[in-house]
């Protein structure tokens, strides 16, 4: 298990790297550096040198490299430009949002996933799992911003009983949440539908039967503990794609979270948030699937054993 | 759980009906019909149709489906600044399977190539790639492409590297299992008892045996680079605004979404059934292919 462990925290320590070095790439490479965005277009040539001094622009590449990472370590990005505070500070501040929207989109996909599966896994090949299946595929394949979209058109404009953006209140929270569940309800309902489709020809199902259990006394006491491991597991390790979908669905709802934050500073080319944010997001990552896959472990002794190979 | 997840191990439950029953569904075909259609439009449709992205004409600001204009009657409406919305669908689609196919076609080379020779070698090559895998694995393949195309300059390639740069990892990931598998197959073993070198070996033996899988992965691949895609422009972000693509058609029409509906709702409905098709398709290869390898 600490070995398991160790391993798992090396490729985390080893992404959180990848990214950060990826991002350090990616805005050299961008047109205009930070100097010249903050100052703005009519700035002087010898305005934009000084401040390049000032961020250590004009240092060799490798140097602000190390530099850089040593800021990232002590978790400072330097200061926005367009909200002239540290980066750090306006990205924690929206973090709290994001999390609400995740969580509530968890919770949706979890309970709305798992009885579909139910429903289409206890009579395989049934017309109804036929159906759910069909469904479920369907789901996984829509854009979620223009489901988006299509709500915001529907439940804001045309019958208006939710409000089509902004956040801070439980209606507002409706509309993002369950948009971005969509994709992981199909996901958890597929997960689950073959889970438990396996499951109901094992032997001891049968025995529960021949017990004298009831179909539902046999379905929750046996069937649905027994595919619920691989169901867990996928959630945890769906954090990534949750919060990268999040990103787009807080654009669309103009929800006040890190995502559409990131798109915001992105577009403004405001550097110190785009670094802040996308480290914030790959610790969260990695920190969540480093739980699932301790819980996993935990769960089921063969996946322990494999890492070890 | 990702596509290639699911080609690695998703074995066909026991209640999966035998194949023959499913074998002659006329419905099956609808998707294939679909995707030739979309496939036929961007390809001969900007031909037929004459449309310019950055031109304006102010009179024929959101006029509904079926308005004449001076250029011929516009069938799905127009949009804030006069363009045809069935112009920009049409030419939308072209930049949406250019774009896929770039990504999926880069993604794949890469990958199969760095998955093979990972699974083929062993050793150092493969904890190379492997830890390359797990950390793109762990990091949203969408974000990294939002700060890749929303920085760098503006243009088609830019936004097809983007896409490829997380893309190339199921690829990869199946290939190098596959590999590892096949390579104790007998009749490896035997090319290499006779002689052939290992790069022979590797291309003649072993890669022929990843094709069913690659495509079964690649037209999911397709579904989600179209998908994301769309999502970039539609965060204006990657493509220059003289391309014509349904991501930016549906964001333009966000505005006026209460009263000219069309803008955003047919791009979008388009961008739609394409990737639930593709995706049918792609579900329909995988289970072929998974069943096949068993």
């Amino acid at each position: 298990m600490t070995y398991f462990i160790v391993k798992r925290l090396a490729i985390g320590l080893l992404t959180i790297w990848g990214v950060v070095t990826a991002v350090f790439i990616v805005v050299r490479l961008a047109p205009g550096d930070q100097a010249t965005v903050a100052l703005g277009p009519d700035a002087t040539a010898a305005d934009i040198e000084a401040l390049r001094h000032t961020l250590g622009l004009d240092r060799p590449l490798l140097l602000q490299y190390f530099s850089y990472l040593g800021d990232v370590v002590r978790f400072d990005f330097g200061e926005s430009y367009r909200f002239g505070r540290p980066a750090m500070d306006q990205v924690i501040e929206r973090f709290p949002a994001t999390v609400q929207l995740t969580l509530a989109a968890t919770v949706i996909a979890i309970v709305a996933g798992l009885i579909l599966g139910v429903v289409a896994g206890k009579k395989p090949g049934s017309a109804l799992d036929r159906a759910v299946s069909t469904v479920a595929l369907g789901l996984q394949a829509l854009p979620p911003f223009w489901v988006g979209i299509m709500f915001i058109l529907i439940f804001a404009l045309q019958l208006q009983v939710l409000p089509s953006a902004g956040g801070g209140s439980l209606a507002n929270l409706v509309l993002p949440a369950v948009t971005l569940s969509i994709p992981f309800t199909a996901l958890v309902a597929r997960m689950t539908r073959s889970g438990v489709a396996e499951t109901m020809s094992e032997a001891f199902v049968q025995t529960a039967r021949s017990k004298g259990l009831t179909e539902a006394q046999v379905l929750t006491g046996h069937v649905v503990k027994n595919s619920l491991i691989p169901v867990v597991t996928v959630v945890g390790l769906q954090v990534g794609t949750l919060l990268g979908g999040a990103v787009i669905i807080e654009t669309v709802f103009a929800w006040p979270g890190l995502g559409s934050l990131l798109v915001s500073a992105v577009g403004n080319r405001d550097y110190a948030v785009v670094q802040a944010a996308t480290v914030l997001i790959a610790l969260c990552v990695i920190v969540l699937n480093l739980a699932a896959d301790m819980v996993n472990a935990k769960l089921d002794p063969r996946i322990r054993l494999e890492a070890r190979r | 759980m990702t596509q290639s997840d699911i080609l690695l191990a998703e074995a066909p439950g026991p209640a999966v009906p035998p194949a023959r029953r499913r074998r002659r569904r006329p419905l099956a075909a609808i998707p294939y019909v679909i995707i030739g259609i979309y496939v036929l439009a961007a390809a001969i449709g900007p031909v037929l149709i004459d449309y310019d992205p950055v031109a304006t004409e102010v009179t024929e600001r959101l006029l509904p489906p079926g308005s004449a204009t001076e250029s011929g009657t516009a069938w799905l409406g127009t949009d804030a600044v006069g363009r045809d919305v069935l112009a920009q669908v049409v030419y939308g689609a072209r930049t949406s399977f250019i774009i896929g196919i770039a990504v999926v076609t880069l993604c794949g080379l890469i990958g199969v190539a760095l998955g093979a020779i990972a699974g083929y070698s062993g050793g150092l090559s493969d904890a190379v790639v492997s830890r390359t895998i797990d950390i793109l694995m762990a990091f949203p393949g969408i974000l990294l492409a939002i700060v890749i195309a929303g920085l760098l300059e503006r243009g088609m390639h830019v936004v097809i590297i983007a896409l490829s740069v997380g893309g190339w990892v199921g690829f990869a990931r199946l290939s190098r299992s596959i590999t590892m598998s096949t390579r104790e197959r007998d009749w490896v073993d035997a090319a290499r008892i006779m002689g052939v070198s290992k790069s022979a070996t590797l291309t003649r033996h072993i890669v022929p045996f990843l094709a069913g899988s690659v495509v079964a992965l690649a037209t999911i691949e397709l579904a989600s680079a179209v998908l994301s895609e769309a999502a970039l422009s539609f965060l204006g972000l990657g493509l220059p605004p003289d391309i014509v693509s349904w991501g930016q058609a549906i964001a333009g029409g966000r505005e006026h979404l209460g009263t000219a509906w069309w803008i955003t709702v047919f791009p979008g409905t388009a961008l739609t059934i394409l990737v639930i098709c593709i995706g049918l398709v792609g579900d329909r290869l995988t289970r072929r292919f998974t069943r096949k390898r068993d």
